[in-house]
């Protein structure tokens, strides 16, 4: 298996009792992502998209269709860092789960965070880093999984507009230098556009691909960029926004 | 910690804060350093002089209401005596916390891990409660003698509940997207418990223990008066028919000390130990 496969995959929400209907979050599904490709997935709210990474990170099954998928690491839109581990520790966790000593599993995550600008903020609790720090060792700690397949869901809807435009400059070059398989679910066709080789324009519930377009554009990409901003037009059109 | 009443609120830890709305202070307008424990102290103050003014001057007997500088003056003049009941009661109180303390969170553990156990168990747990402890202090004394094991086990019986509880919730508090993430790092169940679950339920066991430590000195009061030769509950007992009121009074007055100030240290060991949970508390979650 190389990279993801998504093939006509439906899950369905049985709502039990008299009063609940089934909710269809998928229907005819389908997804590719080589191995190394970054792939974006942008759709409305609840169309979805989080079903879509939990199936392709084995935590959900379909009830139609096939998921095939190298291994996946979940990377989601809060941080979850444990509020009592230092930044090292909490980067570390990921190696710690699967049962690394804590002087190795430190000593393992300890150059990510030369690498990634958190150098001097090891021992830092959560709390007294920046969202965007904490984003930053979040991602650290999905590295350290060491999984083939990143399924980062919308991993900066939850920072401020200008951290966020930081944070997806940032990623893009993150993923420059450590080329991953990713599926990075998004409701931002911007940072779809900037940081994917390929956006997939899924419809509102029940959610499928409805979509898909190409960004062969050279990296570093800027929003202002004129083919980022007509990419991101046609992305929009796609979701049925007005223009 | 301004909230010394806000022991049964459950830590806020790992839970998401966009499903708690932030936190407004009824009443607008929190005290502010010093004015809380000085308004305390002020209508404390008027108390006591209330008593004083109504012990002095009033229509009752001396020896029926002793006035507070009775008390005082009892305290200072069976000092020896007071301290030594009040190291029997302590040692009752402290040993039996440790004990429940220690007992309850495994048992947390065990039920949080095993749901057959939680379902058959905790209705138990639940129904132990409902014993009267005043009924059966007597019969554990009948049962297991004058010594430190009745004391033991009513103080136990008393404080291992609420250890229990608010361990067990604390350990289930855990962010149910927090467990998807670990599940895609491959966490086994024992890491998970390892390294998320024990550390989140510790501000739980602190609530548990706040709560119990009041508790406990009220068992251990019953369970001398059931059945022993020394202890403040002890002293209390036979104070009362020689009418040295005075002398029970002050035990009282030692007795709520105690558990006014096991509380403070388990407050203040939770700031040092658990400060995370602190930081969540003050809305400072993100």
């Amino acid at each position: 298996m190389d990279g993801v496969r998504v093939d006509g995959v439906e899950r369905i929400f049985r709502r039990h009792g008299r009063r609940g209907a089934d909710v269809v979050a998928l229907r005819g599904m389908e997804l590719r992502a080589a191995r190394g490709e970054i792939v974006a997935v942008v759709g409305a709210s609840g169309c979805g998209k989080s079903t879509l990474l939990e199936l392709i990170c084995g935590l959900q099954e379909p009830d139609a269709g096939t998921v095939a998928a190298d291994p996946a690491v979940l990377m989601p839109q809060r941080d979850l860092l444990l509020p009592w581990a230092s930044a090292l520790d909490n980067a570390a966790l990921a190696l710690r789960v699967r049962g690394v000593a804590a002087a190795e599993a430190r000593e393992r995550a300890r150059p990510w965070f030369e690498r990634f600008g958190l150098a001097g903020f090891e021992r830092a609790r959560p709390a007294a880093l920046s969202g965007g720090m904490r984003q930053r060792v979040a991602f650290v700690r999905t590295l350290l999984a060491g999984k083939p397949v990143l399924a980062l869901d919308e991993p900066f809807a939850a920072l401020d507009a200008l951290t966020r435009q930081e944070m997806q400059s940032w990623l893009a070059e993150a993923l420059q230098a450590e080329p991953r398989t990713v599926v990075l679910v998004t409701h931002d066709v911007e940072e779809a556009v900037v940081l994917a080789d390929r956006v997939v324009v899924m419809s509102p519930r029940p959610g499928r691909a409805v979509a898909e377009l190409d960004v062969a554009l050279p990296r570093p990409r800027h929003r202002t960029d004129a083919a980022v901003v007509a990419l991101r037009e046609r992305a929009l059109e796609a979701l049925g926004a007005p223009a | 910690m301004r909230g010394l009443g806000r022991i049964g609120e459950p830590p806020a830890t790992l839970t998401s804060p966009r499903s708690r709305p932030r936190e407004r202070r009824r009443g607008g307008r929190r005290p502010r350093g010093l004015l809380g424990p000085l308004g305390a102290l002020a209508i404390l103050l008027a108390l006591l002089g209330a008593w004083e003014l109504y012990a002095d001057l009033g229509p009752v007997d001396p020896l029926l209401l002793p006035a507070p500088h009775a008390v005082a003056a009892a305290l200072w003049s069976d000092r020896g005596l007071l301290w030594d009941n009040f190291t029997v009661t302590a040692g009752e109180v402290l040993l039996g916390i440790v004990v429940a303390g220690a007992i309850g969170f495994v048992f947390a553990i065990a039920l949080h891990m095993w749901l057959t156990l939680r379902i058959s168990i905790y209705p138990l747990l639940v129904a132990s409660q409902t014993i009267p402890i005043v009924m059966v202090a007597p019969l554990l004394v009948t049962w297991l003698g004058f010594g430190l094991a009745p004391k033991l086990a009513i103080i136990g019986l008393i404080s291992f509940f609420p250890i229990v509880v608010t361990t067990l919730d604390a350990l289930g508090r855990v962010d149910a997207e927090l467990r998807k993430l670990l599940r895609t790092l491959d966490a086994s169940r024992l890491a998970v418990l390892r390294h998320v679950e024990l550390p989140a339920a510790l501000p739980g066991l602190f609530s548990g223990a706040k709560l119990a430590v009041v508790f406990a000195v009220i068992g251990a009061v019953f369970a001398e008066w059931s059945g022993s030769d020394s202890g403040l509950g002890h002293l209390f007992q036979e104070a009362i028919p020689q009418l040295l009121t005075a002398r029970a009074y002050a035990a009282v007055l030692i007795l709520s000390a105690f558990a006014i100030a096991l509380f403070g240290l388990l407050t203040l060991a939770e700031r040092l130990l658990v400060p995370w949970a602190h930081d969540s508390r003050e809305g400072r979650t993100r």
